[in-house]
């Protein structure tokens, strides 16, 4: 058996065993990615010299009996959006191509503290907007089980990266469902924390109010093991939560006793796929045969979730992107052609006579700002921030912005009387499983739709999880979705290991031919 | 309520993008179907609900009031695209 077919907590064990090293590791995985990431484009940068060094002091510190961290040697992919002074942080983004981040996120600080080895920086949507991981500026990922098809996203790289067996362990952020649809679209456990469970220091942000960012992997005791590594009050975010962090991998094999879990009506109306629908049903199944009682729930304001969302993001969004003015850091639209353009605009409006024209033409700064973000930033990010700077616009502020953050507070109502009823919420991830490459990238609206059951749980704060619940006949997985109330993920995770106790579907592997196909 | 062209021209402007113009039109197409999707929230009895800004509703945390080293000037000036070693530079705002 070959390390790279170990799950992260085996690999851990091997290690600590001493029966391989941390660079044995590494450099089966560096392999792999050589041999398998061509046809799937998971990783934008793969650091082999960095992760060789961290696998060697690891060795190193080991053999030496010097005190290791909880990760030790195991190697962990990063989605290109949190910092790491090691190197660039993208976003995969046009605007950030060049960005070296002089400080890490504390979460990449964390892994390194915990003796993580890094491999590399994983393919994302553009500043983590999209759930296909097309907007990406610079490549497109494939889904290991299709390569037609999407793995989802935002956090599309680190979903295709852990189905294709290129990391034991991959970061993921998750906005709206950027951690759980693309886990459920490629197979593999995606968890979403509670807001404030992890520190977004060093995240670049979306939303600042939805973003977090959460572990991936094969199994949820490998997500449970990272997520005990990059959890934690963090004094440079303020809006980090000063809880304890409980040893979520130890009490994972504690089963739920009289596990009540929740099924929502409204979930299972028109648009459900009629596979994805009698998978997460046979979960929901197993669970009763596992003890659980199933109790039907109703989250009324449900239907309004992706609205609410979608004035909320983006309000966000347009206000955090202002900082991309090409003036700090990041792309510049080149200075002498936009002066000279200018110049000849303001020419032509002179000799015409245009005087309406001429107050309206851009000063130089204005137009420099305009052009620069007209270059760096992809299609999905334009229209994101046109919407948002729309929502928060005079005469539209209360409309948009403002109902929308009252409608957000009955979703969280919703789920507070909900989990009075029930310990875990069960649903789908996704309404269906991954969509054809090139199929949604005209239709923004219908892309967002696909959010349907996930962005409630960041409007609410609720941690979730995916996990891998069946596969359809054309052989694409299904994923099953688990909620639980704030700060309730050892809960989460137990709930969730109990039910990969019972089943395998975590355990079915995408095939590779043997050698590169190009 | 749609949207116009010119609204969208307006927004461009305060969102500080530079859009061509079939990036307006097609903009426009699709900033109308969302806001006609999102305009869905008005059924919603909202009255006397208090707006929920985030997830988790902490207030007022302080910081120890102490002085620590900052970021040194030439790590935040490293990413800048124009700078002369002290600050950034930026097109003329006053005079041109």
């Amino acid at each position: 058996m070959s390390l790279a077919d170990l799950t992260a907590s085996e690999l851990l064990d091997t290690l600590g065993r001493g029966e391989a090293s941390a660079v044995e590791a590494a450099r089966e995985y560096l392999a792999l990615i050589e041999q398998r990431d061509g046809d799937i484009g998971s990783y934008l940068r793969v650091d082999a010299e960095g992760a060789l060094a961290q696998a060697a002091e690891v060795d190193r510190k080991r053999e030496a009996g010097e005190e290791l961290g909880p990760l030790a040697g195991l190697p962990v992919a990063v989605k290109d959006v949190l910092c790491d002074s090691a190197g660039a942080t993208t976003c995969a983004s046009r605007m950030l191509e060049q960005f070296h981040p002089p400080y890490d996120a504390t979460v990449v600080a964390k892994l390194k503290a915990a003796d993580a080895v890094l491999l590399g920086r994983l393919n994302m949507d553009e500043f983590a907007m999209g759930g296909s991981t097309e907007n990406s500026a610079f490549q497109v990922t494939r889904n290991p089980w299709d390569r037609g098809r999407t793995p989802g996203g935002s956090s599309g790289g680190s979903a295709a990266c852990v189905a294709a067996g290129l990391a034991p362990l991959a970061v993921g952020t998750d906005t709206g469902g950027s951690i759980r649809q693309p886990a459920g679209l490629c197979g593999v456990v995606g968890l979403k924390p509670t807001y404030g469970r992890v520190s977004r220091y060093g995240l670049v942000a979306f939303a600042s109010s939805l973003d977090q960012v959460g572990p991936m992997a094969r199994t949820v005791r490998d997500a449970a093991l990272l997520l005990e590594a990059i959890a934690g009050h963090d004094p440079h975010d303020a809006t980090s939560l000063e809880e304890p962090v409980p040893q979520y991998a130890a009490t994972l094999d504690k089963p739920l006793e009289g596990l009540r879990l929740g099924v929502v009506k409204e979930h299972y109306g028109a648009g459900l796929d009629g596979e994805v629908e009698s998978a997460v049903r046979a979960a929901i199944a197993q669970y009763e045969s596992l003890g659980a009682e199933v109790r039907e729930i109703s989250l009324p304001h449900s239907k309004y979730a992706v609205a609410t969302y979608y004035v909320i993001a983006p309000s966000e969004a347009s206000s955090n992107l202002a900082r991309y003015d090409g003036v700090h850091y990041g792309y510049r639209t080149d200075q002498t052609k936009m002066v000279a353009e200018l110049a000849a605009e303001r020419k032509a409006l002179s000799d015409a006579g245009d005087e309406a024209g001429l107050a309206q033409l851009d000063t130089a700064l204005v137009r420099m700002y305009r052009k620069t973000r007209a270059e760096g930033f992809g299609p999905e990010v334009k229209r994101r921030i046109m919407l948002g700077t729309y929502a928060l616009s005079a005469g539209y502020y209360d409309a948009y912005y403002l109902k929308a953050l009252k409608v957000r507070r009955l979703i969280r109502q919703d789920f507070d009387a909900a989990f009075e009823q029930v310990d875990l919420i069960a649903s789908p991830v996704t309404a269906a499983p991954a969509f054809k490459l090139g199929e949604m990238v005209d239709d923004p609206l219908a892309m967002y739709l696909v959010d349907l059951y996930t962005v409630s749980a960041n409007l609410a704060g609720i941690p979730g999880i995916s996990v891998p619940c069946g596969f359809n006949t054309a052989g694409l997985p299904i994923g099953l979705q688990l909620l639980a109330p704030p700060l309730k993920e050892a809960r989460l995770l137990r709930g969730a290991h109990m039910y990969q106790q019972a089943t395998d579907w975590h355990q079915r592997r995408p095939a590779f031919s043997a050698t590169p196909s190009e | 309520m749609s949207l116009t062209r010119q609204d969208v021209e307006k927004v461009a402007l305060l969102a500080r993008l530079q859009l061509t113009d079939d990036e307006l039109a097609t903009m426009t197409d699709q900033l109308a179907q969302i806001v006609d999707y999102v305009d869905q929230l008005a059924e919603v009895d909202t009255d006397g609900v208090e707006p929920m800004a985030h997830a988790v509703e902490v207030a007022n945390v302080f910081a120890a009031d102490e002085v620590r080293p900052s970021l040194p000037r030439e790590a935040a000036l490293a990413n800048g695209p124009r700078t002369n070693g002290r600050g950034y530079l930026v097109p003329a705002v006053l005079g041109d």
